[in-house]
């Protein structure tokens, strides 16, 4: 094994309970290298690196820090081992100080107990400068930037002596300025022999910082190269599935009439100039990365973020919605992908969700037709073959896959014709991810129109009719389903041109 | 049958416990299995039991009110001068009903627009009506009124006393609204999961102002009991008595972290604090005393109630 090599983790396994994370995965660090990890969301990325971070045990393989044999116990053992790792979220405590925060819970204290303030800023003082950057140890981190915080972040890891720091999405919240600082601080660290492993999904960053990049898909290792022998195709190519099976039932209709058209759509927070139309009997696939603004953009339309600009037409009318109530009346419905904290009531009945936004209809003089309310229910546990023991079940004891027909059925309920899918099938076993597409057809056939919001691209090519592509809140393609394939899709949302 | 049995476990647990209570009360003294001593456990119980609708209503939604004792004083307080006045009685009662709705409503619009925490809104809620009904009575009580009035409390229809009988029907139309209006539906949405309401197109924000604004009326309709029962409106009365709602609710299976719990619940964990206490009054037990069992009996009905669910899940 040569010198530089810092950390070498072998035939690495993480089996979770009916999933396999990672299989028989080898990643190797060298000393003072900044190294890319790339796959796409759900590759193992984040599983591999809370393994080096002791967030999980491994199930299988070896770690060897300086080639010897090691093992990782707990997060806290994982620092004193000098491994660190910054993730999207911040670990900071917004009311304390940068000094306090880098030093929480290890506070230079006298022997009487008393925390040395004094001691604790210069030190603080030494790292920032040591970072290059100029953060006055005694602001509130509450009054800090974002890029401000995570230069905090990285000061807290080197007073903990850290050799390999990881770095989850870094750049997601920065500005282009704040990008190239953050840049130049992961320069320094290099020079500083601090090794880098990190996570992005931006190709322009990759090649202007990283020394060499592994490519994740499926759990499995698919190669590490040194940036300079690759192209941002090659690695797109490393990142898709290529075989797409037939596990896709769609059967294409004819489009039918315009159920609903975005015009110059734009929210406060994300969204620009959104032009979509969607019509009768389609399925308009909306691919994008994490924070595209796949989800902003289905609630601007189901009225609970509020639009800026821009115009929504719902069956030709413009029609300004500013609730989801006016939405339901729209007949839109909107399947979140969170269906646990915003899809469903849990300890609800599948009968009480299922009625939830009919109940106007289903009451005469608020008083709840009960006799109305059970044949509703009824009929869409029938028709969607919800497996539960009776309509009075609390939705919490049902399986993914029969909570998720639930949350359906409450649209086919408030006879929903725009039907917004956010995620479908996560999390969902295969058996019932096929029902809900042969649902979705079924919906289609019957002149529904669906927009279908998924992280997984065999998903979008294999259900939908048209494709559209958000990168940065706003529009970066438009495909036919016929002309889409993977590596397009993933292109237009890099963003890469 | 069995079914209904199964839903309605929890209910029949404390049930059970307040039938254990009254068969260990009248093995220890004879006194307390007597129609006149049980009717009155019940009239004294009427208060704090209307109350404590309300307040389950609102505990349903994932909230809280502390204020419903101070409510209650202005009301009263309104409501009596009312009288002294000579506003007709019903339109006094309406009168009465209305300051609690209004300060309610209050509560509800602090909570649902001004996005404050129901337990911030409704504490601060508690100081400032109590100061208003010490600030509209000069801090004097308000007393003697006419036998109409009077009878509202001392009055019996076929030997049930009306305050008993007045939170026998409020219970039946709370019970009704819970399980059978779409504002009961809605409650229970709110307090179960408030983010999937309002993607579900419930107007989150109205209804849950009107679950206080009707906790409110409530602690007015309470107000009316006890005005006429003492022939008087105290601008102190009611101290505490949002810790009574409170207790009664959560003895009653409610849970305070929202979405469930059953109205008939509550009427029992009233009565089982109503029967504690005459039960120790008839024991001799010492009103110190009297305070630590009553507080060791809820902090006991919530630890099996918690184990009891974590034994279902």
């Amino acid at each position: 094994m040569p010198e530089d090599i810092v950390l070498s983790m072998k035939n690495i396994s993480k089996r979770f309970p009916g999933v396999i994370a990672l299989d028989d995965v080898d990643f190797e660090l060298r000393g003072a290298e900044v190294h890319i990890l790339l796959g796409e969301n759900g590759a193992g990325k984040s599983t591999l690196v809370k393994i080096l971070s002791g967030a999980y045990q491994k199930s299988a393989g070896d770690i060897y820090l300086s080639g010897r044999r090691t093992e990782i116990r707990s997060p806290r053992h994982a620092q004193e081992l000098g491994i660190s790792i910054i993730y999207q979220e911040f670990n900071l405590i917004p009311q304390l100080t940068v000094a306090e925060n880098i030093y929480l819970g290890r506070e230079t204290v006298s022997v009487a107990g008393i925390i040395n303030r004094s001691q604790m800023r210069t030190d603080a003082a030494n790292l920032m400068h040591q970072l290059g950057v100029e953060i006055d140890p005694d602001s509130a981190v509450t009054d800090l930037g974002v890029a401000e915080q995570q230069m905090v972040e990285v000061a807290k890891a080197l007073s903990m002596d850290a050799r390999i720091l990881i770095m989850d999405e870094p750049t997601s919240a920065l500005t282009e300025k704040e990008i190239g600082e953050l840049f130049r601080m992961i320069r320094r660290l290099k020079e500083q022999s601090v090794s880098i492993i990190y996570i992005s999904h931006r190709m322009e960053e990759l090649f202007e910082i990283g020394d060499r990049v592994t490519v994740l898909r499926d759990g499995c290792l698919i190669g590490t190269r040194n940036i300079t022998d690759v192209t941002t195709s090659d690695l797109i190519r490393m990142m898709v599935n290529r075989e797409v099976t037939e596990r896709y039932p769609r059967q294409r209709m004819q489009p039918g009439r315009e159920m609903l058209r975005v015009e110059n759509l734009s929210t406060a927070a994300l969204l620009q100039n959104i032009n979509l139309s969607l019509f009768a009997g389609e399925i308009l696939g909306v691919a994008g990365l994490l924070g595209s603004g796949r989800t902003e953009l289905a609630r601007a339309i189901f009225g609970v973020d509020a639009i800026t600009s821009g115009k929504i037409f719902v069956k030709g009318r413009a029609q300004t919605i500013t609730s989801a109530g006016q939405a339901i009346a729209l007949r839109i419905g909107y399947l979140t992908e969170d269906r646990k904290q915003q899809g469903l009531i849990l300890n609800l009945s599948v009968k009480d969700n299922i009625c939830l936004p009919s109940i106007g209809r289903l009451s005469y003089m608020g008083v709840v037709r009960q006799r109305a309310e059970e044949q509703a229910a009824s009929k869409w546990v029938g028709e969607l073959r919800i497996k539960t023991p009776g309509i009075a079940q609390k939705v919490m004891n049902l399986s993914g896959g029969n909570q998720q027909k639930v949350i359906i059925a409450k649209w086919l309920c408030s006879h929903a014709d725009i039907l917004i899918f956010d995620e479908p099938t996560r999390g969902i076993d295969v058996g019932s991810k096929v029902e809900i597409y042969e649902l979705m057809n079924r919906l289609s056939d019957s002149g529904a129109a669906i927009i279908m919001i998924s992280s997984d691209l065999p998903e979008i090519l294999g259900m939908s009719d048209r494709i559209i592509v958000l990168h940065n809140g706003q529009i970066s393609a438009e495909f036919d389903a016929s002309e889409a394939s993977q590596e397009k899709i993933l292109h237009s949302a890099l963003g890469a041109a | 049958m069995k079914a209904f049995l199964l839903h309605n476990m929890r209910q029949f647990g404390t049930l059970i416990g307040l039938l254990v209570l009254c068969i260990v009360l009248w093995i220890l003294t004879p006194h307390f299995l007597t129609v006149a001593n049980l009717l009155n456990i019940t009239q004294q119980t009427s208060i704090n039991a209307v109350i404590a609708v309300g307040m389950t209503f609102v505990i349903i939604t994932a909230g809280i009110d502390l204020s419903v004792g101070s409510i209650m004083a202005f009301a009263g307080v309104v409501l009596a001068s009312a009288i002294e006045a000579g506003v007709p009685v019903p339109i006094a009662l309406l009168i009465g009903l209305g300051v609690g709705m209004a300060c309610g409503l209050i509560n509800g619009v602090l909570i649902s627009w001004g996005k404050l925490p129901p337990f911030i809104s409704t504490l601060g809620m508690m100081s400032v009506a109590r100061g208003a009904a010490l600030l509209y009575t000069q801090g004097r009580p308000i007393s003697g009124f006419s036998g109409d009035f009077r009878f509202l409390a001392s009055g019996e229809i076929l030997g049930i006393p009306n305050p008993v009988i007045i939170m026998i029907a409020v219970y039946l139309i709370a019970h009704f609204v819970l399980t059978r209006t779409k504002l009961g539906r809605y409650t229970y949405a709110i307090g179960g999961n408030e983010e999937a309401s309002i993607l579900s197109g419930i107007n989150v924000r109205y209804y849950k102002t009107i679950v206080y604004g009707l906790c409110g009326m409530l602690s007015g309709l309470a107000a009316i009991i006890l005005t006429a029962r003492l022939n008087s409106a105290q601008p102190i009365a009611g101290i505490m008595y949002e810790l009574d709602a409170i207790a009664a609710t959560v003895i009653g299976g409610t849970s305070l972290m929202g979405g469930e719990g059953r109205i008939g619940g509550t009427l029992i964990g009233a009565l089982i604090m109503g029967v504690l206490r005459n039960g120790l009054n008839l024991l001799g037990v010492s009103s110190f005393i009297q305070q630590t069992v009553i507080g060791s009996v809820i902090i006991i009905a919530v630890l099996i109630d918690m184990a009891l669910k974590k034994q279902k899940s």
